[in-house]
This record gives structure tokens, C-alpha cells and sequence, in this order.
């Protein structure tokens, strides 16, 4: 595939198609600087205050916009909260859309056959391959992402982490935690 | 399209295996489709539902063993020789053998901040909303050989407009070049005994973002 990519760029842009540096530029954006670290930080600060977690539930793209990340939030980002009783989980069953914008790029799992296809159908079988066991009668709720309409899923603050600042709540907060098949680390798990 | 690249529901794909600490990228070379089709989407010469459409439509065996970035190679290749923007003879040779069309926007360094940014495709409404949260609402039994964001697994099925997103381009016509026709776009929650029979977990529920022509009232 290298050597195939290689002529195809090379074609598109004696064509004057494309601009290599332009390419250089996205792909150094989505390695570097757009990425789950900035899902974790909306998280986190809904997890400290009420008012903004407020926002992002009623309009998560203005509420994310209003924290001036570098890919900016297109228009149609919801954000849905687990509680007790509820678990979401995202998935698109048609192609693998994802809230990049929050995520960064989607992980090789999520736009594979297997997710794809079973998330729908078997919830708590998916949650298992990924080490997660919910209480029998927790509600799971799975939005299918079939529009243009983005998915970010709000995980339940871990217990123990009263009086943590943002910055240390957003290093438990995983990038499945935000997907649904995953949740966030605990506090004992020893990572902040 | 019935094509294989709508699998909800499917069996036999085996277990979802994540990867620890996995990379953004696996080789250089998806980095370079990634970043090639996101410059070219901002060129115009074609829309979001185009470029799936053209996914969807490699062949099954294809798509199937295909990795997502060399899926992604294959439908740029193909939508860039379906609008003689490259030809065969430049593929096999790896240069451009003639000059290139005029594109219609050209994207450079400066756009930068635009294709980081995700598309709008919220449309002012042109009718009223035929459904509000609550109604019940049966996904019709459509089965167009063309683009659609419907998937199989719901249609014919019983489920419950539970928000209303607001009047949005509708893929159904935007992949084949018949315009925007902005539509209504419903989240409708299915039960997942509606969906997959008796057997299935009670505690599950599945939504789908439908637009108002997927929808009857039931």
C-alpha cells in the first residue's frame, strides 16, 4: 500500500490537486493535538460543574465550543450522561462515524466488522470483550450514529476523587469511557 | 444499498479485539489517505455522502478484507477516476500524464482550520416536523440500490421518536447528485425485543437517527 499511496500522491499533486505540506499539516494535527485528551477535559469539567455539565447535556457543540479546542466542534455534538441506572454506548453500524472533533480518530475496533455489527444486538457481549460486566438491570442504551449527528458518551465520576482539580480527574477519564465500552479509571487504579 | 457494509445485526464477525496503547496511525501511508481525502473533500468536487457511497460500493469480497484506510484509498481512486480528475494510465505510472482539471475550491495550507472542522449540514426547514418526541413511528421498508442512511435492522420495525434534531441535508439524494432536499432528522429509540424477537436483553434499547422519509406513523 506504501508504494500505491506514494503514487497517488505523487499524481495529485503534479496535478496541482493537492499540497503536500497541507497534508503534512492534518496529519501532525490528528497525531498530535486533537485527541481524547480533549474529550477527558470536557469530562472532567463537567464532572466539577454543574452549570457547564448543564450546558453540555442541553447543547454539547456550544458547550465544547466555548472551551476554544483546536478542531473546532461542527454543529450537531450530544453529549448523554450514564447514571445508576443507564449505560450508552456509540456505535455506527453503516461506517464507523465518531465525534472526532473530541476523540480524535476513531481506533481500529470501533470501525471493525465485529463492533459494528454486534453492538446493536449484543451490548453487554461487546462490553465483555472489553473487560466490562454492568449489573443486570442496568438500562443499556446503544445510539446508532446514522446522520451527521455525533455521539460523546458523559461516564459517571469515579468515587473517591472529591476535591480532585480538572486536570487530575480528566487523566481517569479513557477514551472507551467516552465510547461506552469502557469506564473511567478509579482513583485505586493508580494512575494520577 | 443491501451492501455488507450495513452489518448491524450480523453474526460471525467473532469478538471485538481492542488494542492497548494503540497508535494513530499504523503506517505512514494511512496518514497520507487520511490527509489526502480530507484536502480533497474541501476541494467540493464531491460531498460526505458521496465519498460513503463510494465506499459502500466496492465490491463485498473487497470491502470486507479491506483495512478502513485502504477502503479509504480504494473509494478516493474511484471517485477521482469517475470524474476524470486522474487517469488509469497515471495510477500505473505514478505521474501526471496531463495537466489537472481546474478543482472547484483549491485547498492549501491556509484551509487548515477548515478541514479540522467538522461540516454543517443543519438546513433551515422548509415544512413543518411531521413527528414530535413521543409518537410512535414504524422505519419504512425501503430497500433503494442507491445511498441510504437507513439501516436493515430497523426497517419494518416499531420504535419511539424520542428527539428531534432539526432539518438536515438528506444523504439519500446528496450521494447521487440530486441536491440537498433538507429533511427532518428524528432520534428513534427501538426496543431491542422489537428489533431481534423475544429472546433478546430487556435492558437494551437501540436508536437510530432517522430522517422523516425512513418514517411512517404506527
Amino acid at each position: 500500500m506504501q508504494v500505491r499511496v506514494r503514487a497517488l500522491e505523487t499524481v495529485l499533486a503534479e496535478k496541482g490537486y493537492i499540497d503536500p505540506a497541507a497534508l503534512d499539516l492534518i496529519v501532525e494535527a490528528y497525531e498530535t493535538k486533537i485527541g481524547p485528551h480533549n474529550g477527558a477535559q470536557v469530562v472532567a469539567k463537567a464532572w466539577v460543574d454543574p452549570a457547564f455539565k448543564q450546558r453540555l447535556l442541553a447543547d454539547a457543540s456550544a458547550a465544547v465550543g466555548s472551551l476554544g479546542h483546536v478542531s473546532r466542534v461542527g454543529d450537531h455534538l450530544i453529549a448523554v450522561e450514564n447514571t445508576d441506572r443507564v449505560h450508552n454506548m456509540v456505535v455506527c453500524t453503516l461506517c464507523s462515524c465518531y465525534p472526532w472533533e473530541v476523540l480524535g480518530l476513531p481506533p481500529v475496533w470501533y470501525k471493525s466488522a465485529p463492533y459494528r455489527s454486534r453492538a446493536v444486538k449484543d451490548p453487554r457481549g461487546v462490553l465483555t470483550d472489553f473487560g466490562v460486566a454492568l449489573p443486570k438491570d442496568t438500562e443499556i442504551r446503544v445510539w446508532d450514529s446514522t446522520a451527521e449527528t455525533r455521539f460523546l458518551v458523559l461516564p459517571m465520576r469515579p468515587a473517591s476523587t472529591e476535591g480532585w482539580s480538572e486536570e487530575r480527574l480528566a487523566s481517569l477519564v479513557t477514551r472507551d469511557s467516552m465510547i461506552g465500552t469502557g469506564l473511567p479509571k478509579r482513583p485505586q487504579d493508580g494512575v494520577a | 444499498m443491501n451492501g455488507v457494509h450495513d452489518m448491524g445485526g450480523m453474526d460471525g464477525f467473532g469478538k471485538v479485539e481492542p488494542e492497548a496503547n494503540e497508535p494513530v496511525f499504523h503506517s505512514a501511508w494511512e496518514a497520507r489517505v487520511m490527509a489526502m481525502n480530507r484536502a480533497l473533500g474541501a476541494t467540493g468536487e464531491w460531498n460526505i455522502d458521496m465519498s460513503r457511497f463510494s465506499l459502500e460500493s466496492l465490491r463485498p469480497d473487497v470491502y470486507l478484507a479491506s483495512s478502513y484506510y485502504r477502503k479509504w484509498f480504494l473509494g478516493l481512486e474511484r471517485r477521482l477516476l469517475e470524474r476524470d480528475l486522474i487517469a488509469e494510465d497515471e495510477i500505473a505510472s505514478g505521474h501526471a500524464l496531463r495537466a489537472g482539471k481546474p478543482l472547484k475550491r483549491k485547498f492549501t495550507t491556509a484551509d487548515i482550520g477548515r478541514v479540522l472542522t467538522r461540516g454543517s449540514y443543519g438546513r433551515p426547514a422548509t415544512a413543518p416536523a411531521r413527528f414530535k418526541p413521543g409518537d410512535r413511528v414504524r422505519a419504512r421498508n425501503i430497500n433503494p440500490t442507491t445511498h441510504t442512511r437507513l439501516p436493515r435492522y430497523v426497517r419494518g420495525h416499531t420504535g419511539i421518536v424520542e428527539r428531534v434534531q432539526g432539518c438536515h441535508v438528506f444523504p439519500d439524494t446528496a450521494a447521487i447528485g440530486k441536491g440537498e432536499h433538507p429533511q427532518w432528522l428524528y432520534t428513534v429509540c427501538f426496543d431491542a425485543r422489537e428489533l431481534w424477537g423475544d429472546d433478546a436483553d430487556p435492558t437494551v434499547t437501540v436508536s437510530v437517527e432517522a430522517f422523516e422519509p425512513y418514517l411512517e406513523s404506527a
